[in-house]
């Protein structure tokens, strides 16, 4: 227990310097596939790093405060866009999606805890960040643009492979993370008795 | 990426001059008042009222198609996609209202500082008290994300000059674990010295 005491300082770092992170993974340039309404972009790795890493409070919070920071102008999203009339468009469903798909994906890595389970993760983060994340999308599509279902869901599907593979590297990215960084992830073994003893 | 970002456009119109809560609102509202236009009159309509404020604002035609353009990507396949669905008339219709509440929200975002923004968040947060969230807190935490954007592009610089001093090829996992961990290094310093000056609660 006396190991880190999880100070509110702290958290409150980690969740501003990852809506950093995923701000400036929206600079990397986006492949953009046509007929689709949504770039394929870095952007979305980092919604599932945030959640893979922080855990679903820190990382859905650093999406909000991610988006908060696109709503008031920073032009941080996939493409250099940003500011209040990206709400508007028709991608609003994969925006809301972020901190939902951190929250989710944050819930269930969490939930295994320590050590990081390179398979688990993975599960987590289609879960999270390619199944949510693009219901949610095609959601907002069809609010938001007027498409079918199926015309959206369509629009959808160019996205998933690219997803598919961003789900992979963040989970090895997580798990060399949190190699590197240990603490974030809860113990699996509740009773570390024996860890004070040595400690 | 250095100096200051944001897409704020200097001036002195009066839509400049108007506080930011007040714009804010009237993006709200006009956003509802989007599901009354129903004619592709209503929509030119919505569309030149639009425009005319950017003229008030003295924004230039260039300005406005720089904003504008990324959403070029998604207007121009929709309108294909909805024209040849349910006809020039709806088509109109639809996109027009797209365009138009966009334009309007970077007319705001272009008229407005991101302090005064930042602002206005703080004060909507205020009635969030009771929930327990400390506005003051939200206000540090968005500031403290705005300098996080440049301090990663900063650091992904340092991890990249590293890798490439030890002859390592460039490799996109090799490259985001230190990046990652570097960032979670700043936020635990970051985070003593906050704590070291009275933020925890």
């Amino acid at each position: 227990m006396s190991r880190q005491t999880a100070s509110s300082s702290r958290d409150l770092a980690m969740v501003a310097i990852f809506a950093g992170i995923v701000g400036a993974l929206g600079l990397i340039p986006a492949v953009t596939a046509f007929g689709g309404a949504v770039p394929i972009t870095a952007q979305s790795l980092g919604v599932m790093l945030a959640g893979a890493i922080l855990g679903p409070r820190r990382g859905g919070l650093a999406l909000v405060v991610f988006l908060v920071l696109v709503a008031i102008g920073l032009p941080l999203l996939a493409g250099g866009r940003g500011g209040l009339g990206v709400f508007a468009g028709p991608s609003i469903g994969y925006l809301i999606g972020f901190p939902i798909c951190a929250f989710v994906i944050g819930a269930l890595t969490y939930a295994v805890g320590a050590p990081y389970r390179l398979s688990w993760g993975i599960v987590a983060n289609v879960v999270g960040g390619v199944v949510i994340m693009n219901v949610l999308g095609v959601v907002g599509m069809m609010l938001r643009a007027d498409l079918s279902l199926d015309a959206a869901t369509t629009a959808a599907l160019v996205f998933v492979p690219g997803d598919a593979i961003k789900a992979v590297i963040c989970a090895l990215v997580a798990r060399g993370v949190h190699a590197a960084y240990p603490g974030l992830l809860p113990e699996r073994r509740r009773r570390s008795e024996r860890h004070d003893a040595h400690a | 990426m250095t100096g200051p970002i944001g897409l704020y456009l200097p001036g002195r119109s009066v839509l400049h001059r108007l506080p930011a809560g007040a714009k804010l609102a009237a993006l709200v509202v006009a956003g509802a008042g989007s599901l009354f236009v129903r004619t592709p009159t209503q929509t030119g309509i919505a569309v030149a009222v639009v425009l005319l404020g950017y003229a008030v604002a003295r924004v230039s035609p260039r300005v406005i198609w720089t904003s504008f353009r990324p959403l070029l990507w998604v207007i121009v396949p929709l309108t294909v996609f909805q024209v040849v669905v349910v006809g020039w008339e709806k088509a109109m219709v639809i996109v027009g209202v797209i365009v138009a509440l966009v334009l309007l929200a970077n007319l705001v975002t272009l008229t407005t500082r991101t302090t005064d923004l930042v602002d206005v968040v703080v004060r909507v947060c205020e009635p969030l008290r009771v929930l327990g969230i400390n506005p003051e807190r939200v206000g540090l935490m968005l500031n403290l994300a705005i300098r996080g954007v440049p301090l990663m592009v900063e650091l992904a610089g340092q991890v990249r000059e590293a890798q490439l001093a030890r002859g390592h090829n460039v490799s996109a996992r090799a490259f985001a674990v230190p990046l990652i961990v570097g960032a979670l290094r700043r936020a635990d310093e970051l985070g003593d010295a906050l704590a070291a000056r009275g933020f925890d609660d």
